[in-house]
């Protein structure tokens, strides 16, 4: 392996493969954080050069946390398909790159079981914003729980009725106006402001009811720690169609989060024998940029390779959604609108080249250099990219966890904009309840919330003041 | 002489509260929806898009918010106030945002200054911190001082020399708890601003806080603002607070309220 390189009479020598990858990274204010970022715009050039010499063995043989410290690190290693990483294993990073943007869809399946989360960041790295698109636009990856997401042409949405203090009958309100948008295919899922096993239990009825009594093709879930979810199955107190949690990419910043693998594989298995839902595919998973480094859990390593770490860890589950929140840790992690776009664009990738359903929360906070155009920017981006699905929130303000992401409106513009369509069976309900017109476009009627008041709700609302 | 018109202001609360859905099933029934939640729902659109005045409505939320974070303090109200002035190891606000780390610490000078001009083994020492809005500062400062100043005077406490910190993080609060041997640190600081929202304050509690503890060691009250806790509120709760801890002699998860 090949450590040393000169540009412009410059030499550039790199100590160990998890230096090169961490230098060769786009611009990041986490990694400069970290104190791991390369020193100059031609040093981080040198690193890519490096990086694009060395063959998927190397990157393989060399992962970031040390497979016996790491239960993480385990997953990963051990998933990998001998023999298919057998055929691979002699190929550089600049020739992966190459492979991944010449090959066919199906091609590039066949060797996606090879993959460690080092090589899958590593060739991220090499690649423009323009080559993240263009080659996610080839990989699609489906996953079934009551529906089914990311079949081509389609364009999905979380609907996030986040209220300030889980007023049911605030969520339903936000619920009742994005279902108006035609949000809400890929899961009507709320972050709930207390994460208390009774209330969690209550907003999964509510929602199931609702769905129910509209008969809408969706799934729910409440986004709260993976144990009180595990208490409401426990205990039976309520349907659950996808159970959540968020991931981080080590043990040590898992530990954080409070979680590691043993505790995962439990509530797998648990949810797989007492969900609500009919499908294969049951889990969802949300991971950022930025989190180890936070949780002092990134080992040295920087933060691109530790999301891509989150992903192996989230595809030994076959979840139904997996999202990066790309813009909501802040800008020591994620600077400005650039490199919030650019991470989503990574993350999406990376997401679909490891094999799991990626979506993206494209989102930004009040304190990072960003605004509404960045995000409509990687909105519009991920969309062309095939990304499997948004969030849907009213007007894109979340007044629980106080940040910007996309809104209903941007759900609906996006799938105008590219053609795309919500998931068949949502769409056809759409229609049949006059939300869309005939060619699957928000009709007159769309965005109204008193679509959806029941009589018991009217009375209850006349009732309230 | 023509009288001058103003264009109506759309930073004003109110405007959230319209109803913009045209035609809508119930005019009524939305009106009641949107008072069950602070979303920003019935806002109708333009094709798939916001109508102009909610895109002006959401641009000028997020424009005071972003100067919440980026504008410098104004310190004449703590410089009236009589406090004594330090600033962390960062040098601006771009650092200040880029470098959590360096706003967590002082200077050897700075920490050698706090021990020579300060009140040593207070009972109560009082930080003021910009944190991510000094705006925050500004606004809730004055009245929740007076209110705890009063307090601690009642309980006869040893009130320490007040300290402001420009550039701060949460943790420069057990920096100067460990210099000047504080029972009681409480720091009020600017939080990180939500839409519409730059003015709003924390407060975090310790008892004997320090660098060698973990942040559960921290008592917190957030939220403090016009339209959350009312900081007249605000100081008589950390009043209650500096009681409890003063007794238990001890602070955050530790301590079961």
């Amino acid at each position: 392996m090949r450590l040393k390189t000169t540009l412009f009479g410059h030499t550039y020598a790199f100590k160990d493969v998890k230096e090169v990858l961490a230098k060769a990274n786009e611009e990041k204010s986490g990694d400069i954080l970290a104190g791991v970022a390369a020193e100059s715009t031609v040093e981080r050039i040198a690193a890519k050069t490096v990086l694009a010499d060395m063959t998927l063995e190397d990157l393989r043989n060399n992962p970031v946390v040390p497979y016996e410290d790491d239960d993480i690190t385990r997953v990963d290693q051990d998933s990998v398909d001998e023999e298919v990483f057998g055929r691979i294993k002699a190929m550089t990073v600049g020739e992966f790159r190459e492979f991944l943007l010449s090959a066919s869809e199906k091609e590039i399946a066949a060797i996606r079981p090879a993959l460690t989360s080092e090589i899958v960041a590593a060739v991220a790295k090499l690649m423009s914003n323009m080559d993240l698109v263009y080659a996610a636009k080839k990989m699609h990856v489906e996953a079934t729980c009551n529906t089914t997401i990311g079949k081509p042409g389609t364009l999905s949405s979380r609907l996030q009725p986040n209220h300030a203090t889980d007023d049911v009958a605030g969520i339903m309100a936000s619920v009742m106006e994005g279902i108006s948008y035609g949000v809400g295919d890929a899961v009507i899922g709320l972050n709930p402001a207390v994460d208390a096993i009774d209330s969690v239990a209550d907003i999964l009825k509510e929602f199931k009811d609702f769905m129910y009594k509209w008969d809408i093709p969706t799934q729910n879930c409440v986004l709260a720690h993976v144990t009180t979810q595990m208490k409401v199955l426990e205990r039976n107190l309520a349907p659950m169609d996808l159970m959540f949690q968020s991931l981080a990419g080590s043990e040590v910043a898992s530990r954080a989060f409070g979680i590691n693998v043993a505790l995962i594989d439990e509530a797998y298995a648990i949810m797989k024998e007492r969900k609500s839902s009919t499908g294969p595919n049951f889990m969802y998973f949300e991971t950022g940029q930025g989190s180890e480094l936070s949780a002092d859990g990134h080992h040295g390593a920087d933060q691109l390779v530790m999301e891509a770490r989150c992903y192996a860890f989230a595809k030994r589950y076959n979840p139904f959604l997996v999202n990066t929140v790309v813009g909501f840790i802040g800008p020591e992690y994620l600077y400005d609108g650039r490199q919030m776009i650019r991470a989503g664009l990574e993350d999406h990738f990376m997401g679909k080249l490891t094999g799991i359903p990626m979506g993206c929360d494209v989102c930004y906070t009040n304190h990072m250099r960003a605004d509404q155009n960045d995000l409509e920017n990687l909105a519009m981006m991920l969309t062309m990219a095939d990304c499997n699905y948004i969030m849907g929130i009213p007007a894109g303000d979340d007044v629980m966890l106080m940040y910007q992401t996309t809104s209903y409106h941007d759900a609906a513009a996006l799938r105008r904009l590219s053609g795309k369509q919500t998931i068949a069976p949502f769409e056809k309900r759409m229609k049949e309840l006059g939300i869309f017109d005939e060619l699957g476009n928000l009709s007159q009627i769309a965005g109204d919330p008193s679509l959806f008041i029941s009589r018991e709700q009217e009375m209850h609302l006349r009732s309230a003041v | 002489m023509m009288k001058e018109e103003f264009v109506p202001d759309v930073s004003l609360p109110e405007v959230k509260d319209k109803v913009l859905i045209d035609n809508p099933k119930s005019l009524e029934l939305v009106k009641r929806l949107k008072k069950t939640t602070n979303a920003r729902l019935g806002v109708g659109r333009a094709g798939d898009r916001f109508k102009t005045e909610t895109l002006l409505k959401f641009r000028a939320d997020h424009a005071i918010a972003q100067d919440a974070v980026w504008t410098e303090i104004d310190e004449s109200l703590v410089d009236e106030m009589g406090f004594y002035k330090v600033q962390t190891m960062v040098n601006n606000k771009e650092e200040y945002v880029r470098r959590p780390d360096l706003g967590r610490i002082f200077s050897e000078e700075t920490t050698e200054a706090i021990k020579r001009d300060c009140i040593h083994q207070p009972d109560v020492q009082i930080i003021v911190a910009d944190g991510l809005s000094g705006f925050a500062i500004n606004a809730n400062l004055k009245d929740m001082y007076a209110i705890m100043m009063d307090g601690f005077r009642e309980k006869k406490y040893k009130v320490g020399t007040p300290i402001f910190v420009r550039y701060s993080r949460v943790a420069t609060m057990d920096r100067i708890s460990e210099a000047l041997g504080a029972k009681v640190t409480i720091q009020l600081i600017g939080e990180r601003p939500g839409l519409a929202t730059g003015e709003s304050m924390s407060v975090y509690m310790a008892y004997e806080s320090s660098p060698k503890k973990p942040e559960s060691q921290r008592t917190v009250v957030s939220n403090i603002y016009s339209n959350g806790i009312p900081p007249i509120e605000a100081g008589a709760q950390v009043v209650h607070l500096t009681e409890i801890l003063m007794r238990e002699k001890k602070s955050g998860v530790e301590l079961k309220i």
